[in-house]
This record gives C-alpha cells, sequence and structure tokens, in this order.
C-alpha cells in the first residue's frame, strides 16, 4: 500500500473541462470517496488514476513515483469495475489469478495466492466455477478477489455497488470497508449514492462540474457546507431564496422576514435542515424564528414522517418529524407554527 | 375456451405456418437436386425409372470434377486465411478508432457484397491485363491471381461478422485487463480474442462458402487447365443435362453441412449470424 497524490489535475475534451485543477492526497490506508452527480468529474478522475486517460495537465503520484505517464499496466492499481469486467471465458480461479500470472508470480505460489483472495471475499470452492454461473454479489466480489490479489499500492472503487439490489448493497459497504481497514488498504471510490459514501468513506471529497467543493469527514459536509451545492447535494435541505439584509438579518422572497446567523448583504439561500425545525400546533416562543403555516403535504416514510409547510405564497419548508407516539402529526390543511434557531439556518450568498 | 386463449393459438398456427412455408420455399430446390442425383436415367424425367449411385461414381471417372474440386478448395482455404490476416485487423481499427475515413473504410470493406460478380470480374481482368503489361509478369490467370480476387470477397463477410461480435465485447474486461498488468497486446490475444471468436469462426465459414461457390468473378480469373468447380459444372451443363451435376451438388451440399455441424459444435453460430 501506498499514498496517492493528485495534483493539479486537469482534463479537457476540446472546449469541454470535464476535471479542473483537481488535487488531492490520500494517506496509506485511508479510504477516500469522491462523490458527486454524474458527469461531475470523478469517474475521470479516477480513471486518470487507473491510466486510462491521459492528463491534459497535472500529476499522479503512486508512493514515491510520478505515474502520471505510465501506461495502466505499468501502475500497480487494483480496480473493481461498476460492471464487474470479470473474463467471462475464463474461470473465477483463473479470473483471480489473471494478474498474478501478469506479473510471473511462480505457479505454486500463485495457487496460494488465489485462494487467500478467495478466501479473502469468503468464495473459497468456487475458483472452477465460469463468472456467469454466479450471483451478482458474488461477481462483485470475485472482482474484489481479482483486485485484491496483485497487493495493489491502491485499490479503485467505480460504483462497485451500483448494480447490487438495495439490501445486499448494505451488507457489501461493510464487508469492503471491514476488509479495506484489516488489510489497510489504500482506496478511492467513486459514487453518487450519499448514503453509501457517508457509511464507508474515512474522508469525503464532493465535486460538481470538474472541481472539487469541498473535502472533509461526514460532520463536515453535513454541518459546514462549504457552499450552497455541497448544502443541497449531502443530506437533505429546503433552500428559502431572498436577501440578507443586514447581518442576521434574512428576507425571503415571500417576505418574511427571519433572524439567520452571520451573511453579508446581497441575494443569498438560506438551507434549513428538516431534521431541525420543530413543528407545534401553537406558537413556538422560545426559538429565534416562529412562523405559522399550513400543511400542505405529509409523506409518511415510517420511522418519520416529512411534512411539507406553506409559510408565505412564495415559501414552503420541508420538516422532518421522528414518528414517536406521543409525537406531533398534523393532518392536510392543519394550521401549525414552525421554528428553529437562528444557528440551525446557514446562508450561501450568490 | 375464451377467446384471448383461441386468438393467441391462432396467433402461434399462423406463425407457425408462415414459417414452415418459408422453409419449405428454401428446402425445394435442395430436396430436388438431392432426389434427381439418384435417378437411374440419364435425361432427368418424372417419374424416375430407379435408383443409383452411379451418377456419384461418374464424378471420380471424370478428373475434371475432382480437379476443380480440389482448386476451388484450395482458393477457399488460402483466401480465407488471408482475408482473415487482413478482415480481422480492419474490423478492429473501424470498431475501435475514430478517424477522418472510418465511415467510408468501413462502406468499402463491405463493397464486394453489393458489386456483381461479373463488373467485379471485369474490373480485375482489367486490373491483371495492365499489371501484366506494365510490370512484365504473369498475373493473369494465374493461381496468385485468382485467389487474391477470392480474398476480396471473402474479406466483407469477416469484416460484418467480426464487427458484429467486436460491439458485443464489454470493453471494461480489456480495461480490467490491462488494469491486472496486461499490456495492449496480450490484452488483445488472452482477452479480446477469445471473445470475438465466434465471429472471426462464423465470418471464416461464410467466407470461404463464398468463395468456393462463386462462378461470376472466378469466370475471368481462371486460366487454361485451372479451373474452379463451379465452373466446371457450368461448362459439363453447356453439353450435358445427365444428373451428374446433381451429384456433384449433393456432394458440395453435404461439405458444407459439415464444415457449419462442425463450426456449431465451437461456436453456437445461431447466435453470431
Amino acid at each position: 500500500m501506498a499514498r496517492l497524490d493528485i495534483q493539479n489535475l486537469v482534463k479537457r475534451y476540446g472546449d469541454f473541462h470535464a476535471v479542473k485543477d483537481v488535487s488531492l492526497s490520500v494517506a496509506d490506508g485511508e479510504f477516500v470517496v469522491l462523490l458527486g452527480p454524474s458527469g461531475c468529474g470523478k469517474t475521470t478522475t479516477l480513471r486518470m488514476v487507473a491510466g486510462f486517460i491521459e492528463p491534459t495537465a497535472g500529476q499522479v503520484r503512486l508512493g514515491d513515483g510520478d505515474v502520471t505517464l505510465l501506461p495502466p499496466w505499468r501502475r500497480n492499481t487494483g480496480m473493481v469495475f461498476q460492471s464487474y469486467a470479470l473474463f467471462p471465458h475464463l474461470t473465477v480461479a483463473q479470473n483471480v489469478a489473471f494478474g498474478l500470472e501478469m506479473r510471473k508470480v511462480p505457479k505454486a505460489d500463485m495457487e496460494k495466492r488465489v485462494e487467500e483472495a478467495l478466501a479473502l471475499v469468503r468464495l473459497s470452492g468456487y475458483g472452477a466455477r465460469l463468472p456467469r454461473q454466479l450471483s451478482g454479489g458474488q461477481q462483485q466480489r470475485v472482482a474484489l478477489a481479482r483486485a485484491l490479489a496483485i497487493r495493489p499500492d491502491v485499490l479503485l472503487l467505480d460504483e462497485p455497488l451500483s448494480n447490487l439490489d438495495a439490501k445486499l448493497r448494505q451488507e457489501v459497504r461493510v464487508e469492503i470497508r471491514e476488509l479495506q481497514r484489516q488489510l489497510g488498504l489504500t482506496t478511492v471510490m467513486v459514487t453518487h449514492d450519499q448514503e453509501e459514501a457517508l457509511t464507508m468513506a474515512d474522508r469525503l471529497v464532493v465535486m460538481n462540474e470538474g472541481t472539487v467543493h469541498q473535502v472533509g469527514s461526514q460532520r463536515d459536509l453535513y454541518e459546514r457546507p462549504a457552499d450552497r451545492f455541497v448544502a443541497g447535494f449531502v443530506g437533505r435541505t429546503t433552500f428559502l431564496a431572498g436577501t440578507v439584509e443586514s447581518a442576521g438579518r434574512f428576507r425571503t422572497e415571500g417576505g418574511l422576514g427571519l433572524a439567520v446567523a452571520g451573511g453579508t448583504p446581497g441575494k443569498a439561500a438560506l438551507s434549513l435542515r428538516p431534521e431541525r425545525i420543530e413543528i407545534a400546533p401553537a406558537p413556538l416562543p422560545g426559538l429565534d424564528n416562529d412562523l405559522p403555516g399550513t400543511v400542505e403535504f405529509v409523506s409518511y416514510l415510517g420511522a418519520q414522517i416529512d411534512i411539507h409547510v406553506r409559510l408565505s405564497p412564495a415559501d414552503r419548508l420541508v420538516v422532518q418529524v421522528a414518528n414517536r407516539a406521543d409525537g406531533f402529526s398534523p393532518e392536510v390543511g392543519q394550521q401549525v407554527h414552525v421554528g428553529w434557531r437562528a444557528s440551525a439556518g446557514q446562508v450561501f450568498g450568490e | 375456451m375464451n377467446v384471448a386463449i383461441i386468438k393467441r393459438r391462432a396467433g402461434r398456427w399462423a406463425l407457425n405456418g408462415a414459417a414452415a412455408v418459408g422453409l419449405l420455399y428454401i428446402l425445394t430446390p435442395l430436396i430436388f437436386v438431392t432426389w434427381l442425383a439418384f435417378f437411374y436415367q440419364e435425361i432427368p424425367s418424372f417419374p424416375p425409372e430407379g435408383y443409383s449411385l452411379r451418377w456419384f461414381a461418374a464424378i471420380l471417372d471424370q478428373p475434371k470434377f475432382v480437379n476443380g474440386f480440389s482448386l476451388s478448395f484450395q482458393v477457399g482455404v488460402i483466401a480465407t486465411l488471408i482475408g482473415l490476416a487482413l478482415a480481422v485487423p480492419a474490423a478492429l481499427c473501424i470498431t475501435r478508432f475514430q478517424f477522418t475515413f472510418r465511415a467510408p473504410l468501413a462502406s468499402l470493406l463491405l463493397m464486394p457484397l453489393i458489386v456483381p460478380g461479373v463488373v467485379l470480374g471485369t474490373a480485375m481482368y482489367v486490373f491483371h491485363v495492365t499489371l501484366e503489361n506494365g510490370l512484365d509478369v504473369d498475373v493473369l490467370g494465374t493461381f496468385y491471381a485468382l485467389v487474391a480476387g477470392h480474398v476480396v470477397i471473402v474479406i466483407p463477410w469477416i469484416v460484418r461478422l467480426v464487427t458484429a461480435s467486436l460491439s458485443g465485447v464489454d470493453r471494461t474486461t480489456e480495461e480490467a485487463a490491462q488494469n491486472l498488468g496486461a499490456n495492449a497486446w496480450v490484452t488483445f490475444w488472452r482477452i479480446t480474442l477469445p471473445a470475438i471468436r465466434p465471429g472471426i469462426v462464423a465470418g471464416a465459414l461464410f467466407g470461404f462458402v463464398t468463395s468456393f461457390g462463386n462462378l461470376e468473378m472466378s469466370l475471368f480469373l481462371v486460366g487454361p487447365g485451372r479451373t474452379t468447380l463451379p465452373i466446371v459444372i457450368l461448362q459439363y451443363l453447356e453439353w450435358k443435362i445427365d444428373p451428374t451435376i446433381a451429384a456433384v451438388s449433393v456432394v458440395q451440399i453435404l461439405l458444407i453441412c459439415i464444415a457449419m455441424l462442425i463450426t456449431d459444435r465451437y461456436v453456437r453460430l445461431a447466435r453470431v449470424v
């Protein structure tokens, strides 16, 4: 295992900037997730690390060496593809042995290492099968074993779970994470699924339109989003459009005056997390903001309930409440009060 | 029984019926030729006077059939091998790379399928004459010139079928191989080639059959004492109409059937063609 350094990486296709100046360091044994919507440049970045795409500018360093210009087969990276990319005409054992063969590992050693790799992913005894005789989850594990068998400097995961069904995905997430910790694998994963990213990563990198918007822990991204994009992408939030009149005062487009924390005068958006808002049948005098509203829509999600409250003709807010036995659960059309502390919201200037 | 089930059954019967008619239409000539080959009498007439294998024996008595068969076989095999060496890289090139003349090149490679054999033959004849005059070597009517001509009609089949199977190859398997340490060449041999093998085998088979049965173009390219089987058959038919030709055809049909059955054991033809 080794550390990975990406410095000022750029990829241009004609006028289109797929990746604009991305820099990132991944420490030895760290699990970093690149998170962003499709087309944000995360996969392009990963493929530049693997060597499938040649960067327009910038550098990729793996351990002590500069690998920017090396072809994929000269870099010691282990990649797990979204489609698994197993070789259909080779058995499971031959698939796993492929990378070892390329490295000219002696035969006796090779068999042992194939066995080890299959045991790691709990597929001992499946060596003689063909990929098409395995379930999707098993194929995914073969792909992982194949990447691990070569003892890569860095493990690259390209949306490895997106072809699994929801239940299996949750199990495999934990499995990969445990394996990664146990083996101390330097890992970079790409995903657009924020839940997946949040459960697996040591550190997250939020990307959009080819640039890195924020790098940080789960808590950093959720509690202190760097900008409006991150606030909207990580977790759920309601944005109220309006203007900051003076520090601490915000007026929505619908004309509501709200207390906020900080802000510089000008057009802005106020981000409010649904679970940080209180809702009650009567006024909420203890809070910095207290507004009357009408319930427009309720979605019952089991453990929690989402309540959409109309505050003014232009302003609507989503409030999430835990579904407790004694909890308040209003009906559509009911008059309610919503409230929150000034510090619960975050203002993003435009 | 409710109406929906009756309707569905009627639909299935109609479909099977149409398929049967189509199949019969294709098979009728083959069935008649095969039947005719076993007639006893020299002038084919119905009903047959009796059955015999004498026409099959007659083939072996006439060296022109044996020689024609041998030449057609040699030309077919060599033209197919050369065709493979040219068409497989060409198919890779037009499916994998983007370049200015990609689309025209792809059409050009399939062109021999569209151009009538007579036109192709004439063009080659003129070309060979020019070449012979210009270079002062024997070209016209030589074995090599004949093979070269057949390579042209073999190429489109291989290009078509290999292109079709290349488009079904999961490109990420190639990337996975490279990621695991295989360079471009090893990746091609170990991953891509096995994946397109069905297309290659099927393309070679169709190419061979096309070459073996070609008449129009070959007419312009054969030389004295060097005649392919279809031409031998044509020449024979100018003078005689006894069932020898039917027997020759039956042998040909059998050989092609055997080739297809053998091929089918290695690659499922129904999946490629």
